[in-house]
């Protein structure tokens, strides 16, 4: 069994970020880059199940430049095997990377593709759906419980109003949501052993031309400052005066 | 040809989708996946579907995909739902997607957070067709004339993919993304017990419906569907009620088109205060019971 972790490095997704004031991008002074979260929750739920099935093979793949490194170098410490890095210096749109994921795929054919469900930095929730489009393979968006069998998948998902289960033939794209599980915390010797583990660099196959281009940053409008009311007795009365009660 | 295609999971979506859709400013038809959308929303032609319960997202998105090749914008109002088959669905067109659309500059340039909404990022279309997933509390209403043309569609197909069960954990409340009050709850709730009785029970009062944040989701109080924000459900009810909320970034980008915003909470200096319409620095066991009993529910 073998499974396909892409990663993302983002902006430090608990760190407040303000755009560079001509709009250009995020201003990412001071800041640290880490694991997506949702992509952790896929190593991590990787790791579980190889942790249950010793035959099961992780692979994680991060597109980028070199430092991106770092965090396919976590992703190795919290128990994937091996790693590869498709090193490219230009910036790549949804649909961009699941062209080259494909491309990936259909040489290593993993058994399944884990990845979170969006990342925290474009919030997009695309690239995982058109990788499984691409490769003709089912797919199971938003997981909350995954069951990798012979051949198969059963994954329990979230949906707008409660969950549902799907039953996958394998190969398929899994997208992992919060309450897939929650990310070991990882001791020195994962690190120090992570470092001894196989990372690959190539060069990314593809340069896809960007169907989509961000062309400006901006902070949101602020909402109108409000007022603290000091008692219960006063809430009701505003609220009352506003026509919502 | 510029054309729009609207797709409405439920019929109440087709009115959401309606305004983003002459904001926009192309001619539209309108899919109807369960045939009850109204058809004076200004669609030239409504297709007309017989079930919201589509099959898994492999098998969706093929069968559309020939009635969605006649369109240069195919739109959806943004939901689990439409993230799940509409980015498969731009994956077999080999479309442009943005997702979240907040606001329409142009046929090819839209607004949408990112960075868990605090920062609106401006995104320009190099390519068509393209589809977008759409944030309806920033359009206007639309007014309603005319009778749009019908013709029936059915999703035909199979899918690799098969659904062997499903639970809808709903119950009598309002939908979340719907509700005109939403009373929603943070990590201070301590247990999903404590969580039902404080935020279920006062939203019950108010005809309301419940909203978590990512907190109280992340540590089990609250199931997942009901969680508030960037990552979660979008909401814009009339009166929206935080209780033990600090107020994220996150959150925050959730519930910003409310109309009134209320926080309740113990911590004078939580965040939420800067936002809030109304605050009130109190213990959520203490107020909520008092709001309860002064306005007689």
């Amino acid at each position: 069994m073998k499974i396909l972790v892409p990663v993302k490095r983002v902006v430090d997704p608990y760190a407040k970020v303000r755009p560079l004031p001509d709009g250009s991008g995020i201003d990412t002074t001071g800041l640290k880059f880490e694991i997506n979260p949702f992509d952790e929750i896929a190593v991590e739920e990787a790791v579980r199940q190889k942790e249950k099935n010793p035959s099961v093979e992780i692979t994680v793949v991060s597109i980028g430049g070199a430092e991106c490194e770092e965090q396919l170098r976590k992703a190795l410490a919290i128990g994937a095997d091996r790693a590869i890095l498709l090193e490219t210096s230009t910036s790549f749109d949804s649909p961009g990377v699941a062209g080259e994921l494909a491309e990936l795929a259909k040489e290593l054919q993993p058994d399944v593709i884990m990845m979170g469900k969006q990342a925290t930095d474009d919030d997009c929730n695309q690239a995982a759906q058109m990788l499984a489009a691409k490769l003709d393979w089912p797919q199971a968006t938003f997981a909350a419980k995954v069951e990798l069998g012979s051949g198969q998948a059963t994954v329990t998902r979230e949906t707008d109003s409660g969950e549902e289960t799907l039953q996958l033939p394998l190969p398929a794209v899994i997208t992992t949501d919060l309450r897939l599980n929650e990310p070991r915390y990882i001791a020195l010797p994962g690190i120090i052993k992570a470092r001894s583990k196989p990372l690959e660099k190539r060069t990314a196959k593809t340069s896809p031309a960007p169907k989509t281009r961000v062309i400006n940053l901006e902070a949101p409008a602020p909402r109108a400052a409000g007022k603290k009311v000091g008692s219960v007795d006063e809430l009701v009365a505003a609220l009352k005066d506003r026509g919502v009660l | 040809m510029s054309k729009l295609l609207l797709i409405a999971f439920q019929g109440h979506e087709a009115e959401q989708l309606a305004g983003f859709a002459q904001k926009l400013g192309l001619a539209y038809d309108l899919l109807s996946l369960d045939g009850q959308a109204s058809l004076d929303l200004g669609a030239e032609t409504v297709y007309q579907g017989t079930s919201a319960d589509v099959m898994p997202a492999d098998g969706f998105a093929k069968a559309i995909k020939p009635l969605s090749a006649d369109y240069s914008h195919i739109a959806a109002v943004s939901n689990m739902a439409s993230k799940d088959l509409l980015a498969r669905l731009a994956g077999h067109m080999d479309a442009a997607m943005v997702t979240d659309v907040i606001e329409v500059e142009s046929p090819t340039v839209f607004k949408r957070p990112v960075v868990a909404g605090s920062i609106i990022a401006t995104v320009e279309v190099l390519s068509s067709p393209v589809v977008l997933t759409v944030r309806p509390a920033g359009f206007p209403k639309v007014d309603r004339q005319g009778t749009s043309s019908t013709s029936s569609f059915s999703v035909e197909g199979t899918a690799l993919a098969v659904r062997t069960g499903s639970t809808s954990r709903g119950g009598s409340r309002p939908d979340l993304s719907q509700a005109k009050v939403v009373v929603s709850g943070g990590r201070p709730l301590k247990d999903a017990a404590t969580f039902e009785q404080v935020i279920g029970g006062f939203a019950d009062a108010l005809g309301g419906a419940v909203g978590a944040t990512r907190a109280a989701v992340d540590s089990g109080i609250a199931p997942n569907e009901l969680q508030v924000g960037q990552t979660g459900k979008i909401v814009a009810p009339d009166l929206y009620i935080a209780a033990g909320v600090s107020g994220s970034t996150q959150h925050m980008a959730g519930i910003k088109d409310s109309k009134v915003i209320v926080a309740i909470n113990k911590d004078p200096d939580a965040p939420i205060f800067e936002s809030a319409d109304l605050g009130l620095v109190a213990d959520l066991y203490v107020a909520i019971p008092e709001i309860r009993s002064k306005i007689g529910k």
